[in-house]
């Protein structure tokens, strides 16, 4: 993988409340993100050449398909050209790296990312069937596996190989709705104790309902453009220093270890050498917690610790807001929700906050170089971005 | 080894009894029966798990029949499962068990249905197509998980589990000698297409039914053969509860120590199409070499198939290459009726 | 999921049933399901068929308590990454222990068992399970 051509900036974000949306549809949530994006970004919507929106199942959760199509016109953007990006729950952090490739070969200069899912449209064992559609569908969910039942067999191998404990992996979902508390946009606004995780109903063993991000709706919005055209648009442009993206098997059975993610490792590695960083020098990331094990072991694969020392970590308190590397400020997908195709997008609406200085009470002071992570699956598609306030290299 | 022609050997077979069990007590307390006529019939009995049917049991009982008889499944010319539970009415149960064991594609398959005696007459068809030389190998399976209707009688005897006995010409551990069959329209049992349980004529099981069709054929068989009953070492008769073929034994002068070590009813129940040949693979797992077994099934509509046949010296080493009998008979776990109940899907509106 | 029409589950029936994969004749590793391309040794390599012993040990397990659809009835079941003695894995339900009964390393054997009906007119399905090994 070779540098963009131009380098690609973020002129504005937009997002909605991610929850139980009864009276939105998947064409009410889209144009809500995306009007306060556009809004954000002080274009109109003529500027944008391009749409690129991710959605893992509006198939299978509203019967739609064309998903790009809904995009363009609900947002009265016919006749420009639209595409759906779709790998499971990266599809939106997918779609932001198409546009980055569109703006990057010159073909277009202001792309709109979007990411939406409407997932309350069907009963809880259609929608559990539905995200068994990112795991391996032929040989994991038609023999009955469920999708925390993939995370909760990886969380008992990382407990068996490196004794991470049962609170460890609460304490995650503790501080996550903590950092909620302070996130408007947020699903949860409940703080909750070690005790509330335990006391919760085992979903697979030994995962419990909090330890699994909740099923919600939500769309996110993001316009990007090339950077040097950005200060055209606002005086805080967010500049993309790494768009990657990596692969593993789809089935994580078949992985040798299944207590890392190869491709989160590649496309760390990948992402900090594009963007000439190290780990240390993240101020701020988002990291994929739609279960608490994937917080901790992706922390590991991202170099914040050690591999087995993700527990540790969150347990001493090192990725709390103030510490070290606060991860998952907007409260992660544990407490800011996680629908499944907006997630991507919306973390990088939080990472822009952060940077702009516009966190609130979650702000993480200085922040400059936040990343972002999203996983597709078990796994199977991670992308990576790296933001930052500074265009040039950073050591 | 002996090799005689025109003659059909035995030369594998393998039994499959699921691990639930409930006992007769627990039924009748729902009920309101007397528990010690009950326990008279049938302590307690065998009862599939959620996952298994009458094909997932025959697979099972098939996989063993071909480990003790060593050969190659693609050489089975002929797969025939009797059941009065087959997963589906339209669409064989032998077709799936052929695959599972890998026998496809070369070969005949086809479903039988005669009430507890389907699976002898499954034997006695892959004998026919044995000894006319157009198979070389055959496998005959009688396997059930019939239901009984709650509240009835039967409820207390009606079990799951499955035989499967592979036939040939080679490395036999048991010839058949002969094989004799009575056969006449008494409908004593019987259950309507779409009806979901069996109807039964009460008493009229007894006489009429059983022990006409029984003591008929055993007689039958040890005329055709020439034989007396001093002559087996043996006994085997389909057992639908402990006191029939007991009763039926009694009435031939057949001494209880020759019909005890397949008597297996008191402890699993009445396994249907399984029963006679699970009681076999029974014997089959103690007898020694030059020992004479007769077997007798009876299948209710009403007929039954008897057989004369003599364990080989292969029997020792064979019966060790799959699980025996006693082994499945103890390992179990018990079940409420309640949790039966959601087992035996007679519960309504459950989602599927 | 709307009910597939009966292709889509009987392709699958031999692989199913008879826990029958590919093994890559260059390198020796084997895989389940079948393959056609080896990963490791791509347009290189040559695939065979292979029908696996069915013998293994639990590499990880859960016990799934929100069913997807067609696994309502078997709530609360053991689910298994097991590791074939031949070194593929496949991911299995666990029959015939209860959960405190498991143990990752723990022997199994395959055995054969219904996996889910297709409501009461539409198709059983079946295919491997596992248990454990006495």
């Amino acid at each position: 993988m070779k540098a963009p051509k131009r380098d690609i900036a973020i002129i504005g974000v937009g997002t909605t409340k991610y929850g139980e949306h009864w009276n939105y549809s998947l064409k009410d949530l889209i144009t809500e993100a995306g009007i306060r994006a556009i809004e954000d970004a002080k274009i109109s919507g003529n500027d944008i050449e391009l749409i690129v929106g991710g959605s893992m199942s509006s198939g299978m959760f509203v019967g739609q398909e064309h998903t790009g199509a809904l995009f363009a016109d609900y947002m009265g953007l016919n006749p420009k050209p639209a595409i759906r990006t779709e790998a499971a729950c990266a599809s939106s952090s997918v779609a932001l790296r198409v546009g980055c490739m569109a703006i990057a070969s010159g073909m277009h200069d202001c792309v709109a990312i979007g990411g939406a899912e409407k997932m309350t449209d069907v009963y809880g064992s259609q929608a559990t069937t539905a995200l068994a559609g990112a795991m391996d569908r032929d040989n994991e969910a038609y023999f009955g596996l469920t999708f925390p039942g993939v995370y909760a067999m990886m969380a008992k191998r990382h407990m068996h190989q490196y004794g991470t404990t049962r609170e460890q992996l609460s304490l995650v979902a503790v501080k996550n709705h903590s950092n909620a508390m302070h996130n408007p946009y947020a699903q949860y606004h409940k703080k909750i104790s070690v005790d509330d995780v335990m006391r919760s109903p085992l979903v697979a063993d030994p995962l419990r309902l909090l330890d699994c991000s909740p099923i919600a709706d939500g769309a996110a919005c993001i316009i990007i453009v090339p950077a040097e055209s950005a200060r055209k648009y606002t005086d805080t442009p967010i500049y993309i220093r790494a768009s990657v993206q990596a692969s593993d098997t789809l089935g994580m059975y078949m992985r040798h270890d299944i207590t890392t993610i190869n491709a989160n490792i590649q496309a760390a590695k990948l992402a900090y050498q594009m963007a000439g960083v190290k780990p240390a020098g993240i101020d701020v990331a988002e990291v994929h917690d739609c279960f608490t094990i994937n917080e901790i072991i992706s922390c590991e694969d991202l170099g914040f610790c050690k591999k087995g020392a993700g527990g540790k970590m969150v347990q001493e308190g090192e990725t709390q807001i103030g510490s070290r590397i606060p991860v998952n400020t907007s409260g992660g997908l544990k407490a800011k929700g996680h629908p499944v195709g907006a997630t991507g997008a919306g973390q990088i609406v939080e990472l822009v906050k952060q940077l702009r200085g516009d966190a609130g009470k979650r702000q993480v002071d200085g922040a400059e170089t936040a990343l972002a992570h999203n996983v597709g699956g078990s796994g199977s598609t991670v992308a990576i971005h790296i933001l930052s306030r500074n265009r040039g290299k950073v050591c | 080894m002996n090799k005689n022609k025109g003659m059909i050997m035995t030369v594998g077979y393998g039994a499959y009894i699921p691990r639930w069990r409930i006992k007769s007590s627990s039924i009748a307390e729902i009920w309101g029966s007397d528990k010690e006529r009950t326990n008279n019939l049938v302590g307690e009995k065998s009862v599939c798990s959620l996952d298994e049917d009458a094909a997932t049991m025959a697979v099972e009982a098939g996989k063993s029949a071909l480990a003790r008889a060593g050969i190659n499944p693609k050489k089975i010319g002929a797969v025939y499962v009797g059941s009065e539970s087959h997963p589906y009415v339209v669409k064989s149960t032998s077709s799936i068990v052929a695959e599972a064991l890998d026998a496809t594609p070369e070969l005949t398959a086809a479903d039988l249905e005669f009430a507890c005696k389907a699976g002898t007459a499954a034997i006695q068809i892959v004998m026919g197509l044995i000894e006319s030389g157009r198979i070389k190998y055959g496998l005959a399976i009688g396997s059930d998980t019939a239901q009984g209707r709650p509240g009835d009688e039967l409820e207390h005897t009606a079990a799951s589990g499955a035989a499967a006995f592979i036939l040939g010409n080679h490395d036999i551990l048991a010839k058949i000698q002969d094989t004799y069959s009575y056969t006449t329209d008494t409908p004593d049992f019987w259950r309507r297409e779409g009806e979901e349980f069996p109807r039964h004529g009460g008493r009229f099981t007894g006489e009429p039914a059983y022990f006409t069709h029984v003591l008929s054929a055993t007689r039958g068989l040890l005329e055709k053969t020439g034989t007396t009953v001093e002559d087996y070492d043996h006994f085997v008769f389909h057992q639908p509860n402990v006191k029939f073929p007991m009763k039926a034994a009694k009435t031939l002068s057949i001494p209880p120590e020759k019909v005890m070590p397949g008597m297996l009813v008191a402890k699993i129940g009445n396994t249907y199409s399984a029963s006679t040949l699970l009681a076999l693979s029974a014997v089959l797992d103690i007898a020694k070499p030059g020992e004479n077994v007769l077997v007798t099934s009876f299948g209710s509509g009403a007929g039954s198939d008897s057989f004369s046949m003599t364990v080989t010296d292969l029997i020792p080493e064979k019966r060790k290459l799959a699980p025996l009998v006693k082994d499945m008979i103890t390992v179990k776990e018990y079940l409420g009726y309640a949790q039966y109940v959601k087992f035996r899907n007679k519960l309504k509106g459950v989602v599927r | 999921m709307e009910e597939k029409a009966v292709a889509f589950h009987w392709r699958a029936f031999r692989e199913r049933y008879g826990l029958v994969g590919s093994r890559c004749e260059l390198c020796g590793r084997h895989f389940f399901p079948g393959r056609v391309i080896c990963p490791a040794c791509r347009r290189k390599g040559k695939m065979s068929e292979h029908r696996f012993s069915g013998k293994g040990r639990v590499y990880s397990f859960t016990v799934v308590r929100t069913p997807p659809t067609g696994f309502e009835i078997f709530i609360p079941y053991l689910m298994a990454i097991v590791e074939l003695e031949e070194g593929a894995r496949v991911v299995s339900q666990l029959v015939d222990c209860k959960p405190e009964e498991v143990q990752i390393g723990m022997s199994v054997e395959a055995c054969f068992r219904k996996i889910r009906e297709q409501n009461n007119s539409g198709l059983v399905l079946y295919g491997f399970k596992f248990r454990p090994v006495k």
